[in-house]
């Protein structure tokens, strides 16, 4: 298995707070990660300085090898983010121009879009089963059909890796079934790595192969199978949370 | 077809032939700069372009050329405030602005008669435009188009999706750094059309009108086009019929517009 990301004493500071501290791990391709931990754990932040949108006060991040700042290929990583708050919501965006934007990563400046981009665009809808929807306004979409346009972008550029900032929190039991389904799929089927924030443990345990459990620092990193034997994370997480991850998880 | 001589005449030839580049890079970016919650910078700018073109007219130098480099550094000034102090981008629009009409203010009461000159570009006059401002109008309105053109899926992603655009490396302090520019060359040119006071309308009306009509952001673009085009071809000629101030017809038409685009929104929609 060939390493890539690796993140070696990661540390990130917001003025006197901190909020990671020491942080190293490596994730391997094909690995999906399930990353947990309380409010204020510092997981969104871990996401945002994986894909550089924040700098670290200390410490390194590598994809694929190269140092962040010398990597810039990020058409091999998609990033779903939580509800996000960035987006416009009075921007008249169609489902296939947001689902386009996943490609301009692949692009080099001047940036135009192709007949053979619009068959990729139209390709992830299909496999999201949202083709219908290309022509419709982004902000007259419900919650679950923005969620997926948005997971088809990050989808588009065909990417080794995908990230994903608490991506269920807007949809119903059926979507967020079939959402976990598809990406148990692309994990197994396309070996894409996957990251994934989220607080629904049971969900963890049921589709991740690895764990990684944030409370500022590292609490735990490692496969299922580890974390549901070991006592001492026993002891950290009380019986019970350990119970639900390490039962749906078998 | 008698009223049609009207054109005739090689000042309203040179007023819609100008006043149509205009029209045209005001709502485009407009659109942009809207969406982007950035729409009160070319307000800010115009008053910033009033202090450039009384210093200008102070050192008996041609005021556009003075107030060309100076409102686009004008423009950098606001966004470097907003980035490295704790101002918002607002706040940092009202200092700059501030700065702009005080010092043309000091120049106005220092200089011995040029009132007047600086005072005719308040309200601005497209029908008086010069053929030097003619062609400086058209060259620069194509630098800003061609440029909208190599951005303009940036833009799209970084007006849509700030966090997401960045993860896709496309660099948002370069973007805001075009926007401004291409948003200060601009003021400079419709402060010929609709004046210091009014310029800020040229480039908010046309793209709210559009935005809320339009299914799509290339649609948006050609209705804010349109609506911005047909305010100045109507508001030239009816101010030239009527003998009314041409920036303020234009102006209210583009309010017609509106008007016009959220009745036919509450009809449709």
């Amino acid at each position: 298995m060939s390493e890539i990301i690796k993140v070696e004493n990661l540390s990130f500071s917001y003025g006197q707070s901190e909020i990671l501290k020491n942080i190293s791990f490596v994730v391997e391709k094909g690995d999906f990660v399930g990353l947990a931990g309380p409010n204020g754990a510092g997981k969104t932040t871990l996401v945002k300085a994986l894909l550089g949108l924040l700098s670290p006060t200390q410490g390194k991040i590598e994809f694929f090898e190269r140092k962040h700042g010398v990597f810039s290929d990020w058409g091999k990583i998609g990033y779903l983010p939580q509800k996000n708050p960035t987006i416009n919501p009075l921007f008249p965006a169609t489902v296939s121009e947001i689902v386009s934007l996943g490609l301009l990563s692949q692009k080099k400046w001047p940036k135009r879009l192709t007949a053979a981009d619009k068959k990729k665009t139209d390709a992830v809808l299909r496999q999201l089963d949202i083709l219908h929807l290309e022509k419709k306004m982004f902000s007259e979409l419900s919650g679950g059909q923005q969620q997926k346009t948005l997971l088809a972008r990050s989808l588009a550029s065909n990417p080794e890796i995908l990230i994903f900032d608490e991506p269920s929190t807007a949809l119903d039991p059926e979507s967020r079934e079939s959402f976990f389904s598809l990406m148990q799929h692309l994990n197994e089927k396309h070996q894409i790595t996957i990251i994934l924030i989220t607080h629904d443990t049971s969900y963890i345990g049921r589709y991740a192969n690895k764990l990684l459990y944030l409370d500022k620092e590292l609490i735990y990193f490692g496969n299922f199978s580890t974390f549901c034997q070991s006592d001492k994370m026993k002891s950290y997480f009380g019986k019970y949370e350990q119970h639900i991850i390490c039962h749906q998880h078998n | 077809m008698e009223f049609l001589n009207f054109l005739q005449y090689a000042f309203i030839q040179k007023a819609f032939l100008a006043g149509s580049c205009i029209a045209l890079i005001c709502s485009i970016l407009g659109l942009f700069l809207v969406l982007r919650k950035m729409s009160l910078i070319g307000d800010g700018l115009s008053h910033v372009s009033f202090g450039a073109i009384a210093l200008g007219l102070f050192l008996g130098l041609y005021p556009f050329y003075v107030a060309i480099p100076i409102v686009v550094l004008a423009s950098f000034l606001i966004l470097k405030i907003a980035e490295k102090t704790k101002v918002y981008g607002d706040a940092a629009i009202g200092i700059v602005s501030a700065i702009g009409i005080s010092s043309g203010v000091i120049l106005a009461s220092l200089s011995n008669g040029f009132n007047v000159d600086l005072f005719s570009y308040l309200f601005g006059n497209i029908l008086s435009i010069s053929n030097t401002e003619v062609v400086l109008s058209i060259a620069l309105s194509l630098i800003i188009l061609i440029t909208i053109y190599f951005f303009y899926w940036d833009l799209f992603s970084a007006t849509f999706d700030e966090e997401y655009a960045k993860t896709t490396g496309i660099q948002i302090s370069s973007i805001n750094v075009i926007l401004t520019a291409l948003t200060a060359i601009t003021v400079v040119l419709a402060v010929k059309m609709a004046g210091i006071m009014l310029v800020s309308a040229l480039i908010i009306f046309p793209a709210v009108s559009a935005l809320q009509i339009s299914r799509g952001f290339r649609p948006a673009i050609f209705i804010s086009a349109t609506i911005s085009l047909a305010s100045v071809i109507l508001g030239i000629t009816l101010s030239f019929f009527a003998d009314l101030p041409a920036g303020a017809t234009i102006v209210i038409l583009n309010t017609f517009f509106f008007i016009l685009a959220i009745t036919y929104k509450k009809i449709t929609l």
